[in-house]
């Protein structure tokens, strides 16, 4: 067995010199997925970096049309003190394992895991949001949607960190769901985050556990996006036709690319996102045309 | 490692916890405070649970030296604590049986009812969705959890 160091700075800037000068340590936020890992033997750190510490990340705040969430902030904290500026992340937050874990669990080591299964990732790709990391030399931002680069892994660099995630406060209605064998502590088979952002009639997507990556349906965006753009339906919010749902749900399904695998079947993940989508989608275009009332 | 923290009111150190130890084996391989229990170390049963900082978590998911420095209270401490009412009802309404999930799931709804006084069933069963009872089939702890919410109107 290999001696563990065990390292607790106190601020950002010692968190990241300890990162910088012990890159095989194994940092450690609420630890919900880390400890699983080191109480069942598969992982045997020579060194456990605990940011619990760091008050840096345990903030949020909001800066012009956007919220900068503290890599440490909990899924607790998500769903009471952000659920209006960010209702989509708020609901995944909510579908989180058991209020033990929400309690412990932080946004920032949902992405340090990068499972294709997590569930704040559909929401992060649907609302445009971006991934600041940094190490001891310099910050950079990563978009959502390149930060998940194969299943359980991400961007980060051996010597960085995340600190925060900017994501675009929600301008019109969003939704999560996931599909799981209960209603509480599952892994979801699958999942679908959708945004409606009218300022910009752009509509944002995010695909979980389909695929090795968590992914945007990029052909079902631009193809809602350009109907609503055509018939000036932004403006008008007409219902939407039957034709159009159905498609906007077959084109949600096709972007998958889902596994058989012990959670459900290819064919049954294909099927349950096209469901999904078709609800999410009525869901909130029907909030959005109540809000104009 | 050392790590000192303050359990049900009392400062504890413990001079030779383990790097990669949880909270959970400092508990109860440590103090010997075996109320809390040990049953799958993956935040699965909550069998574990206890507050940290006031905080209900799953000490089989904390690291010895994430607590150092900690108030952390077990269902030892919850009686003690003049918050008796949860494990009375528990007894009453016949929601234990081998009694291995009980403390666990003390804590979990005594902590549900310090944040909502009145919960609905689906206040329950939500807040108790991480704790495992392999014998009630529930509905007895539901009940227990409604009677410590209200002892003197539930039947
Ligand atoms: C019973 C149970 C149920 C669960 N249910 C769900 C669920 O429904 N949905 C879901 O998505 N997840 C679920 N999880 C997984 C887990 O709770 C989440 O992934 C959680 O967000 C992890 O956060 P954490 O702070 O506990 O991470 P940790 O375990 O502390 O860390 C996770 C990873 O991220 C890295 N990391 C943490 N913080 C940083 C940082 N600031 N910079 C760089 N790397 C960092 C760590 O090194 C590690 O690799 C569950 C876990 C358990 C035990
Ligand atoms: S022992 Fe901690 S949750 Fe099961
Ligand atoms: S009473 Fe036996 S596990 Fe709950």
């Amino acid at each position: 067995m290999v001696q563990t160091t065990f390292l607790q700075p106190a601020s950002w800037p010692e968190a990241l010199e300890a990162r910088a000068a012990n890159p095989d340590a194994v940092p450690v936020a609420g630890g919900t997925d880390v400890l699983v890992e080191v109480n069942f033997g598969r992982l045997h750190p020579s060194g456990l970096l605990d940011l619990g510490r760091v008050r840096e990340l345990r903030t949020w705040g909001r800066e012009k049309g956007r919220v900068r969430v503290g890599a440490g902030v909990t899924y607790s904290e998500l769903i009471t003190q952000l659920r209006g500026d960010l209702p989509a992340l708020a609901t995944a937050a909510r579908t989180v394992g058991s209020p033990p874990i929400r309690n412990r669990g932080t946004l920032g080591g949902n992405l340090g895991t990068a499972s294709p299964a997590g569930d704040c990732h559909p929401v992060l790709l649907a609302c445009g949001a971006e991934v600041e990391v940094a190490s001891s030399r310099v910050s950079r931002t990563v978009p959502a949607d390149e930060f998940f680069v194969g299943p359980k892994r991400n961007a980060l660099g051996a010597d960085e960190l995340i600190s925060g995630v900017w994501i675009p406060r929600a301008t019109g209605p969003q939704s999560f769901s996931k599909v799981g064998t209960r209603n509480a502590m599952v892994i979801a088979v699958c999942s679908l985050a959708l945004a409606l952002h009218p300022d910009s009639g752009r509509v944002g997507t995010g695909i979980g556990s389909a695929g090795p990556v968590p992914l945007r349906a990029r052909e079902a965006e631009a193809f809602l996006e350009g109907h609503l753009a055509e018939r000036g339906a932004w403006e008008s919010k007409r219902p939407l036709e039957e034709a159009v749902v159905d498609r906007f749900a077959e084109l949600v399904s096709q972007a998958a690319a889902p596994i058989d695998d012990v959670r459900g079947s290819l064919r049954y993940r294909r099927h349950a996102l096209r469901v999904l989508a078709r609800r999410s989608l009525g869901w909130c275009w029907n909030d959005y045309r109540e809000a104009a009332r | 490692m050392k790590v000192s923290l303050t359990v049900n009111g009392a400062r504890r150190t413990v001079d030779d916890a383990g790097e990669s130890e949880t909270l959970l084996q400092v508990l109860r391989d440590h103090l010997g405070l075996t109320g809390t229990k040990n049953a799958c170390e993956q935040g699965e049963c909550g069998s574990c649970t206890v507050y940290l900082d006031g905080t209900l978590v799953c000490s089989c998911l904390v690291l010895a030296g994430q607590a150092d420095g900690a108030e952390v209270t077990t269902v030892e401490g919850l009686s003690a604590a003049g918050a008796a009412a949860v494990q009375e009802a528990f007894v009453e309404a016949g929601a234990v049986q081998c009694g291995f999930c009980t403390p666990g799931l003390v804590m979990a709804a005594h902590d549900l009812l310090a944040h909502n006084p009145d919960p609905g069933d689906d206040d329950i069963r939500e807040a108790l969705a991480g704790n495992l009872c392999r014998c009630t089939g529930y509905q007895k702890i539901v009940d227990a959890v409604h009677r410590a919410a209200s002892p003197t109107t539930t039947p």
